[in-house]
């Protein structure tokens, strides 16, 4: 008996199987770069319907894991997954931004194109993997399975400096989840299981929780990233193709948040409570700090990197603010994050497939022959901002609203990233949209194609409806982060 | 115990023994090789491994000799890995027209050593299964004679190694004199009350001893230039199988005979372990030879299985015999791969060699992939199961062994560069030219393959049945 999440997650492998078999049987034919699209296109295509479904029968009231499999595995592990309110719309986000990152890929990868759709697929059963994983060890495979395909897709489809990019990614990572692997295995031993349910009801022993607190948080503070571990991240978007930067700021940033949310929160709720002034004072720089160095950027992707950075600083905060606004601010700023940041990279890869330069300065006056997609980056560009009516506008007022009751110079600090937004985002719409096209090279760029149309308009949609009605969000967030927050505040306080 | 008790205990033994004299004499007469000499030799092995399967439990020659779980498990390992060495080592000499018989009988002699270091019951046994094992060893390194760099290394290990054999012999030497018994039972009930400073000292030179032949750091030297002048196949044995055997040696004797010493052999462990995570790790960064970054990859592999030993108890001795389990299977099929791989009619040993392989030859390359990932520990590869049991075993054991253990992981996020450097090679860079495509790679293209699988995904199935298993022989090591 298969339940719908092993389905969800192992759904991507088959349509690996299918390229492999493509691969193995007619390695020279000219059409298998096609077909290979075609076959990632209806398997993440397939992955999101099965994901709707998931989410259609999913009991809202239910604040614990649904959907739950359990099969004994060795040494004392178990094949154990399901979903809470928590983690089912992190599932929906993946299976929501693959089909685009397919899309987006169409026309710009023509090289090894078999290889590249095999590693986004398998990057999407691991992503889809590590949301439902309810056993440590298991949770922990998916969580560092998943940097070979990330390695692979920056190191061969990317940049110009993309072998350092990639090396870069990878050691950092690991050195984080290294840390992670030792509290894991710590954990195992003192409580004497693997399964996520128990060792979140486990009382650690405070000082022990301090340690474990620590190598967790080496890990989340890399992937998310937080001030001062964050440089791989720039480097790593710059050189990413594309939908490797969509995928990297939509999905792979948002399992440090899942990771706070879901280990450090509910298991050291001790060491989460002694630790918040770290995470706040380290949050407030990452979104001052970075939006000042956002500002000064001259690469258009560099800037919505560090812009990534700076609202990651938000998502943070709101954790650790431990109450029900900070937490459900933090969800739905990574969630919305994660369609706003994946439509702006989109956005930069719309003219650098272009004019392959993403040189702000080398732009200028797009409006004048872009006006679709002039209108389309206004519509995120507001959204990064945190414009009402989108979906930025409600992540960042409620992690503000839950951390103002716990620290008000905190959020004063973290108010004025609101505004450092608005500048660097203004700044940089105004000098590539408006004016006069200066650069004559500029005379002939087409405006957005029916490819790109068609990849933009679920994301405008979603950028609408979650920041129109986020009611939509937190129905299915409520009762799992109440739940959350009762207990963190039982034992925390 | 009746005599022909015993020889039911050392069947494998004696079989091994009594085929490759047949072996011997066959191959002398014949002159050559044949297809039907190397199925003979692999069908003598898989006679051994089923014998030492189905073998009572017992002690044999007045308990120089055990037959138990933990020999039994090691044998079937042992065995595997030279059955899978013969056809493979085999066909690669065929290629460069070197094929001799030998190479078959030396290998069932390797394999006869093995079997008895893995049964050992005191220390006669334990040093004539060395003996033996190391003697075939050194004759297989130089087994292209016509080859300088065959040749230097097959004399650079044996220099090394006999060395080794006297520091080891020194050691037994010492602990017989203070103890009065060679047996591990007698020595375990001799130093009961606590141990003497005379039987440490012979302790550590034993240990020394068999650290040079697991290759553990300070022990390392001859580690990189063997690798880099043996036969291609042969490392891959060499690499697996004996160091298989002295793990499980080890085990057996420091837990059966110094079980009141733990703390003492403890820290050598773990010191012996730091050392070589460091050096496999650092030194592996500057290594332009893939035999020789290969030499360092082992080192620091044996290093976790040294942490593993070091925890001690069933929980240890099971993490270490699953990590050299898995280990042995990843390495044989690196150096399958290897073999398997020529450019322009020469061997693929450098990293330029195999710049762009993953547009050559995507099988290979991904399986190469598969075995780098693997020995880097990463999840959900069989590398990271075998390090999975090792930390927990540590973590379970006390302080000093989960420290050692943090400190040997952070060791392999260092060792994740070359590793990574390798994938970026085969994956990243421009191909310079046709890689050949020789005749014969068969044999080496499959169990390369296989081996591939193995790490990933098999590996998650077999556990459910080995992880019992190795428990099973880890309690009989252990002496419980």
């Amino acid at each position: 008996m298969v339940g719908i999440l092993s389905l969800l997650t192992f759904l991507p492998l088959v349509g690996v199987a299918a390229i492999l078999a493509l691969k193995a049987f007619a390695p020279a034919d000219p059409r298998g770069p096609s077909a290979a699209r075609w076959i990632a296109l209806a398997t993440t295509l397939a992955v999101f319907a099965l994901s709707i479904v998931l989410v259609a029968n999913f009991d809202i009231a239910n604040p614990g894991f649904q959907f739950v499999e359990d099969a004994p595995w060795f040494a004392g592990l178990h094949y154990r997954m399901g979903v809470d309110g928590i983690s089912i719309l992190f599932v929906l986000l993946t299976a929501f931004l693959l089909p685009l990152c397919i899309l987006a890929s169409w026309k710009t990868i023509q090289d090894r194109v078999l290889e590249y759709m095999i590693a986004f697929l398998v990057l999407e059963a691991l992503v889809i993997g590590v949301f439902c994983a309810l056993d440590l060890i298991l949770f922990y495979l998916f969580f560092e399975g998943q940097l070979i395909p990330m390695f692979l897709i920056i190191g061969i489809w990317g940049g110009q400096r993309r072998v350092y990019a990639a090396f870069k990614f990878f050691l950092y990572t690991l050195l984080g989840s290294v840390l992670m692997l030792a509290a894991i295995l710590a954990m195992i031993s003192i409580a004497g299981t693997s399964s996520i349910p128990a060792l979140m009801a486990y009382r650690f022993d405070p000082a022990v929780q301090t340690w474990l607190w620590l190598a967790f948080f080496a890990s989340f503070a890399v992937k998310l990233p937080m001030w001062p571990v964050h440089t791989w991240l720039p480097d790593a978007h710059v050189e990413a193709p594309t939908a490797g930067s969509v995928i990297l700021a939509g999905i792979l940033l948002k399992m440090g948040g899942y990771g706070f949310l879901r280990f450090s929160l509910p298991m050291f709720p001790a060491a989460s409570h002694l630790f918040t002034p770290l995470v706040f004072t380290l949050s407030v720089i990452a979104i001052v700090y970075t939006s000042l160095v956002a500002f000064r950027q001259l690469d258009f992707k560099k800037l919505i990197a560090y812009s990534s950075v700076a609202h990651m600083g938000f998502v943070t905060l709101g954790i650790f603010s431990g109450n029900l606004q900070g937490e459900q601010g933090a969800i739905f700023q990574m969630l919305s994050h994660g369609v706003i940041s994946g439509a702006l990279f989109l956005c930069v890869g719309v003219v650098y497939d272009r004019m392959h330069t993403r040189e702000i300065a080398f732009y200028g006056g797009l409006a004048n022959r872009m006006p679709w997609y002039a209108a389309v980056f206004m519509l995120f560009a507001m959204g990064n901002v945190g414009l009402p009516g989108t979906s930025g506008f409600v992540g960042e007022i409620l992690t503000m609203t839950g951390t103002y009751s716990v620290s008000t110079w905190t959020t004063i600090v973290a108010a004025t990233g609101v505004i450092l937004s608005a500048v660097y985002m203004l700044t940089v719409y105004r000098r590539v949209v408006f004016g006069e096209i200066t650069n004559t090279q500029l005379m002939t760029i087409s405006d957005l194609g029916l490819r790109e149309v068609v990849i933009f308009t679920p994301l405008i949609v979603a950028t609408l409806a979650l920041g129109l009605a986020p009611g939509l969000i937190f129905n299915v967030t409520g009762s799992a982060t109440e739940h959350l927050v009762a207990a963190y505040n039982a034992v925390a306080r | 115990m009746t005599l022909s008790g015993d020889i039911a205990l050392a069947l494998p033994q004696l079989i091994l023994a009594g085929s490759a004299l047949v072996l011997l004499i066959w191959g002398a007469y014949q002159g050559k090789t044949s297809a039907l000499f190397t199925f003979a030799a692999v069908a003598a092995l898989a006679a051994a491994a089923i014998a030492a399967a189905v073998a009572p439990v017992g002690r044999a020659f007045g308990g120089a000799l055990i037959s138990d779980e933990g020999a039994a498990f090691a044998q079937v390992a042992i065995f595997a890995a030279s059955a899978v060495a013969i056809p493979l080592t085999d066909r690669w000499l065929a290629q460069r027209g070197d094929q001799h018989f030998e190479l078959a009988v030396l290998i069932i002699l390797a394999a006869l050593g093995m079997s008895i270091m893995v049964a050992a019951g005191d220390l006669i046994s334990l040093y004539i299964g060395i003996e033996l094992h190391s003697l075939a060893l050194y004759i297989l390194a130089a087994f292209r004679r016509d080859d300088a760099k065959s040749s230097e290394a097959g004399l650079k290990y044996f220099v090394l190694g006999a060395l080794s054999s006297g520091l080891l012999l020194y050691g037994a030497s010492l602990i017989y004199g203070f103890v009065g018994s060679v047996r591990f039972t007698d020595i375990a009930a001799a130093t009961h009350g606590g141990v003497g400073l005379g039987v440490i000292v012979g302790l550590v030179f034993v240990i020394c001893g068999i650290a040079f032949k697991v290759s553990a750091a300070p022990f390392h030297m001859w580690t990189p230039d063997v690798y880099e002048g043996a036969p291609t196949p042969i490392v891959g044995f060499f690499a697996g199988a004996p160091k298989l055997a002295a793990m499980a040696l080890l085990a057996r004797l420091l837990t059966v005979g110094f079980p009141g010493a733990i703390d003492q052999w403890r820290q050598i462990l773990i010191i012996a372990a730091l050392l070589s995570v460091f050096v496999g790790s650092f030194a592996g960064l500057a290594q332009s030879n893939l035999k020789r970054l290969w030499a360092y990859s082992s080192i620091a592999n044996i290093g976790y299985a040294l942490v593993g030993l070091a925890a001690g108890g069933t929980a240890g001795v099971q993490s270490m015999l699953i990590f050299m389990v898995l280990y042995t299977i990843d390495v044989t099929g690196f150096f399958a791969c290897l073999a398997a791989l020529q450019r322009d009619g020469r061997p693929m040993e450098r990293f330029s060699d195999f710049a762009g392989l993953m547009k050559e030859r995507p099988g290979l390359a991904l399986a190469i992939t598969a075995f780098s990932l693997s020995a880097l520990g990463l999840p959900p590869f069989s590398g990271f199961w075998a390090k999975f049991y090792v930390f927990k075993a540590a973590l379970a054991s006390g302080p000093l062994t989960t420290w050692a253990a943090v400190i040997a992981l952070l060791g392999s996020v260092v060792a994740a560069f070359y590793y990574l450097r390798l994938i970026k090679v085969m994956w990243l860079d421009p191909t310079p030219g046709a890689v050949d495509r020789p005749a014969g790679g068969a044999v080496a293209v499959t169990i390369a393959y296989a081996s591939a699988l193995f790490a990933i995904p098999v590996v998650m199935f077999v556990l459910i049945k080995l992880d019992p298993i190795a428990t099973l022989a880890a309690a009989a090591f252990v002496g419980r």
